[in-house]
């Protein structure tokens, strides 16, 4: 089984982990990630400006090089995914952005949106399996009890994503099943973190944060996993209070599971 | 100005203001609430009255997380955050004023500051 990748911009630099246990994971499971060469990055948010059309043309690029490849394309940081889904979204939907997309993009082929772009989450659940993970595991993580962080990009907005049932979601539940450990149910798991808003208001970031924190420990948890650097962040650094659970990639785990953390 | 900037609004978020039937669930959903002097079904309102001027000069067209809360929850499907967002861009589009540039970033680096961090903030706050 081949895709093509596209890891983005952090999972270069400070979210390293993110990208190399995915990779491993992958090769163990029989998966072959092929990165996708000269991709750019998508810039973190997609644009919601009907007439943004430059601001989207990196992701247009990445989608239209999986589409020359014939392969379908994973993605692995919740932000990656959403700008990418939502771009390909707007490719095969709103006609006017996508025919401005394509006058500036100047492509042997018009690009309409063909690519299916699936998340490395997806990728477990809906081609290798969750049973097939399970099949896998050499180190199941037993006893441990994990808080599936989705934050709002991996689910929002969910006509478009259509990963899971936005407000009561499961994937990550059933992928924390499926590594041996037990999901513990809670309210914030799909409720903001303070995004990006730290670069412009802290205490917002510090603010959202701390109440996903503090009800992930609430409910017993011993570690929150996620899959969105951005949220690991936050959750690291501008979360306080008394209760300050480990942060971890899902990746980080699957990898551990799977017995190629190195 | 004002009339003009509505059209410009409406046309870039794509949004029909008068779908809205007042329920105030995207912002009691908002997880910028209380950051915000207008909130999320303000916008809508006082985009639909003309009242413009006053959300352009508001710092709450920078405090929308973009978390999609509002769109998902809305009964009507009206997508307030799109128009936050196009009245955010009416602001900044115009010459001299971005709200972030590139010389204010070093002040905010940390060592774990994720790049996906920068590069939103740059395309939220400055064209």
């Amino acid at each position: 089984m081949i895709f093509s990748y596209y890891p983005g911009c952090t999972l270069k630099n400070k979210a390293q982990d993110l990208d190399r246990y995915a990779r491993a994971s992958a090769e163990k499971l029989g998966v072959t990630l092929q990165e996708l060469e000269n991709w750019q990055c998508c810039g973190g948010a997609f644009s919601m400006g009907k007439d943004e059309i430059a601001s989207k043309l990196a992701s247009v690029r990445a989608l239209n090089a999986a589409k020359e490849q014939g392969q379908d394309l994973v993605t692995l940081c919740s932000a990656c995914h959403n700008v990418l889904k939502q771009a390909n979204d707007a490719m095969a939907n709103d006609a006017e952005f996508s025919d401005h997309a394509n006058n500036y993009m100047q492509l042997d082929q018009p690009y309409r949106g063909e690519t299916k772009v699936i998340h490395y989450l997806e990728l477990l659940r809906d081609v290798v399996g969750f049973e097939n993970v399970k099949k896998a595991v050499v180190n199941p993580l037993k006893g441990r009890k994990i808080a599936a962080y989705y934050g709002c990009l991996l689910l929002r907005p969910g006509k478009v994503m259509q990963m899971d049932n936005p407000e009561n979601p499961r994937i990550m539940e059933d992928f924390i099943r499926a590594i041996g450990a037990e999901p513990v149910l809670w309210a914030n798991r799909n409720e903001c973190c303070g995004g990006y808003a730290v670069m412009e208001d802290k205490k917002i970031a510090q603010k959202k944060s701390t109440a996903v924190m503090e009800n992930a420990a609430d409910m017993q948890a011993d570690t929150l996993v996620t899959a969105c650097p951005l949220c690991l962040y936050n959750l690291t650094k501008n979360a306080s209070g008394e209760h300050r659970l480990p942060v971890v990639y899902f990746t980080e785990l699957l990898a551990e599971a799977l017995g190629v953390k190195d | 100005m004002s009339k003009f900037d509505k059209e410009q609004i409406l046309r870039t978020s794509g949004v029909n203001v008068l779908k809205c039937m007042r329920c105030g669930k995207c912002s009691a959903t908002c997880p910028s609430y209380d950051e915000m002097e207008y909130h999320p079904h303000q916008f809508v309102y006082m985009v639909e009255k003309g009242e413009i001027d006053k959300l352009m000069n508001s710092p709450s067209i920078y405090k929308c997380l973009s978390c999609f809360a509002c769109v998902e929850r809305c009964p009507r499907g009206v997508e307030p955050a799109k128009v936050v967002e196009a009245v955010r861009l009416q602001v900044i589009r115009k010459q001299g004023a971005n709200h972030m540039t590139p010389d204010d970033i070093p002040a905010l680096l940390d060592d774990d500051l994720p790049q996906q961090a920068i590069v939103t903030a740059m395309r939220k706050y400055s064209k």
